[in-house]
């Protein structure tokens, strides 16, 4: 198929590319607080719900409220940790194993994870896939919970690309949450929760750093 | 020249299809306007501009960027397939599920699947593929193609659908769309969690990184890409961009285009099978880069321009062609105006000579494309070449001359005035109007004839202009 291409385009092997345009990053570059704020707006925007404490610890009770006596899996990120949602009850963590991750998500009401990075400008929760944030948490149970820091909030996808330009080295599976799942397939009609979860929320950690 | 099919005239004449393709298309359109806005977006042409340029390169030095593609997608412990065409990727698919054992497969949506009819070449063999996009899953229990890139459904109703449910799943009707989703959604869980291989298709593949870009609303592609143990990523050779920083550029015009959505639920970037100490994810990894004509368009400079295409739909939302007549009545899968730039020259342009003058080259495409293709371009190439093909088989000739006889007469102004008079004279009243179907059959003939059942020219006027200029 090569030789295929080539003679298409008038190239020869090993010929070199012309000089690329130059990359588009365009950051609206919002300050520390302006962040949170715009986050926490577009994040509302897409029927995601926010809460917003001042402590690790004050996550912890929030996301007990959230879990309202529910079975929770969550992922093995150190902050949930730090923030104590490790030791809640109903919440089972830990997880090694792939099959046994799949058959606790199978019965879980809620998926906990942190997020790597989140993106202001569209309410985005970043996730990358490592020992720490399995794919599947976020994905399998019906609400998903993301508890995360003030600070790893970026402006855009633009910022976040221009720190982090290779993320095919990081890990081999990055996802860009915007929302909870929806289709409007059927009559343009819109309903949430088709394959992934129909609830998001996001515990935000401000000032303790 | 030849028509277009004769079930258009059933779509125009269904009055609750029109209504469906209309709003759905309507709504689309005002969903991307307002999140292109100035408001919502920061200078958005300059964007198409830059994305036009990026893709420009990305085509004319294809062969760098799959070479570079490859090798990354290796360096990650995937594999990247080279395939000529449907029979490839049917081959590789079939071969490696025997290899592994596998029975089931669910696939997330590919237009480019569906171009080379894939399910059905792999149900052949027994092995059952599951769609499982509501939409195209909805298609798949009803044997229909999609009508739209991105609403693959929009011309079946609620009840439809509950039929079709019942039906094929057995389950109690429910016309509920809520709840029919929640069908959809368990019954196809459990053919997730299940299934031996993912297929998924790619909208963009990123050869800096050896990566696949799927976005997506539902999730589906997520849990295709993450449940089964083997992955693998169908995508035309063309979806190659650069670099991962070309993305933010790229996501910002699809989702927009497409549905207005600045980012859509799901995007997924994909490098390869899950890293040694990754919890989940698939244990191989594989990308198939698709030919299937694909380099026959990019011989032609001007032509290959329409594989810029990121298939986002917008030029069928905005066409009053594809509005009227909807996406079944198109020749083959893709359908709008891009289906008529891209059907021709996979198929030849005398396989449906109809398509490229199925439009008033109102422009509208060629406005709202992200990537600026030059769409009304490559329709009169493309009629240009329907025409020489004709003249070719000695058809037309009737055409020609008539237009011989037109560029003679307009050449000869007195003559002109003369036929003139002659047709004022015996003109009927202008209350009257409708002449041209008075006249007698035989009259009526050849290229006016398909033009003539549908309209009438305004009677010549007692006065021609040239009388009432020469008056002044």
């Amino acid at each position: 198929m090569m030789n295929r291409v080539r003679a298409a385009l008038g190239r020869t092997a090993g010929q070199p590319p012309t000089p690329p345009p130059p990359v588009t990053l365009r950051t609206r570059n919002l300050n520390a607080s302006e962040r949170v704020e715009v986050f926490v707006q577009q994040f509302e925007k897409l029927n995601g719900k926010v809460v917003r404490v001042r402590s690790r610890s004050d996550a912890g009770t929030a996301v007990r409220d959230l879990m309202n006596g529910q079975m929770a899996v969550a992922s093995n990120s150190p902050f949930l940790h730090e923030c104590g949602v490790a030791n809640l009850a109903g919440v089972r963590t830990g997880f090694t194993s792939r099959d046994e991750l799949r058959a606790a998500c199978a019965e879980a009401a809620f998926g906990i994870t942190s997020a790597d990075h989140a993106l202001a400008e569209t309410g985005t929760l970043v996730l990358i896939s490592s020992p720490r944030e399995a794919r599947l948490i976020s994905l399998l149970p019906p609400a998903h919970i993301a508890v995360i820091a003030a600070s790893t909030i970026l402006s855009d996808l633009d910022e976040l690309l221009k720190r982090s330009p290779e993320p095919a080295k990081v890990s081999s599976s990055t996802v860009f949450i915007t929302g909870p799942s929806r289709t409007a397939d059927i009559e343009q009609i819109l309903v949430r929760g088709v394959h992934g979860p129909g609830e998001i929320h996001a515990v935000i950690v401000e000032g303790e750093e | 020249m030849s028509t277009a099919p004769e079930k258009i005239k059933d779509t125009i004449a269904n009055a609750d299809l029109q209504k469906a393709i209309y709003t759905a298309t309507g709504r689309l359109m005002s969903h991307r306007a307002a999140s292109i806005a100035p408001d919502a977006l920061d200078g958005y042409q300059e964007l198409r501009t830059a994305a036009h340029e990026i893709k420009r390169h990305a085509i004319e030095n294809l062969d760098y960027y799959l070479e570079q593609f490859e090798r990354n997608v290796a360096s990650h412990g995937g594999k990247a397939v080279f395939c000529a065409d449907a029979n490839d990727v049917a081959d590789f698919v079939l071969d490696l599920a025997k290899k592994r054992g596998a029975h089931l497969i669910v696939k997330s949506k590919s237009m480019t699947t569906e171009e080379i009819d894939l399910n059905e070449r792999l149900e052949h063999h027994n092995l059952e593929s599951v769609e499982t996009d509501l939409g195209e899953y909805i298609l798949q229990l009803a044997h229909q193609r999609p009508y739209h890139i991105v609403a693959p459904a929009l011309h079946m109703t609620r009840y439809e659908v509950a039929d079709l449910f019942t039906e094929r799943l057995g389950t109690e009707r429910e016309v509920v769309i809520e709840k029919q989703t929640k069908i959809a959604r368990s019954v196809l869980r459990e053919k997730f969690l299940a299934a031996d291989i993912g297929i998924s298709g790619a909208n963009f593949l990123v050869a800096d990184s050896g990566a696949v870009v799927v976005v997506e609303n539902e999730g589906n592609a997520r849990l295709t890409t993450s449940a089964p143990k083997i992955h693998i990523a169908i995508a035309g050779i063309e979806k190659l961009i650069p670099r991962a920083q070309d993305l933010p550029l790229f996501l910002k015009l699809l989702g927009r285009s497409a549905t207005g959505q600045a980012m859509t639920v799901y995007t997924s970037f994909l490098a390869g099978p899950r890293r040694e100490d990754e919890i989940d994810g698939p244990d191989e990894f594989y990308v198939v880069l698709l030919d299937n004509g694909r380099t026959k368009l990019l011989a032609d400079p001007m032509k290959r321009e329409s594989l810029f295409c990121i298939r986002c739909g917008a030029c069928l939302n905005h066409c009053p062609v594809y509005r009227k007549i909807g996406g079944h009545n198109y020749p083959w899968i893709y359908s709008g105006p891009i289906g008529k730039i891209i059907t021709p020259q996979f198929h030849g342009v005398m396989h449906d000579p109809w398509l490229p003058f199925a439009s008033s080259l109102c422009g509208a495409c060629a406005e709202v494309c992200p990537v600026k293709i030059d769409i009304p371009k490559l329709l009169l190439q493309l009629r240009t070449e329907v025409v020489e093909a004709k003249s070719q088989e000695g058809q037309g000739g009737s055409e020609r001359r008539g237009f011989r006889m037109y560029a003679w007469l307009m050449r000869h102004p007195k003559l002109f005035r003369i036929f003139g008079k002659i047709g004022a004279k015996f003109s009927p009243h202008p209350r009257e109007g409708a002449w041209i179907r008075r006249l007698p059959r035989f009259m009526r003939v050849g290229p006016l004839r398909n033009w003539i059942a549908q309209r009438d020219l305004p009677p010549p006027a007692k006065k021609s202009f040239h009388d009432l200029w020469r008056k002044r």
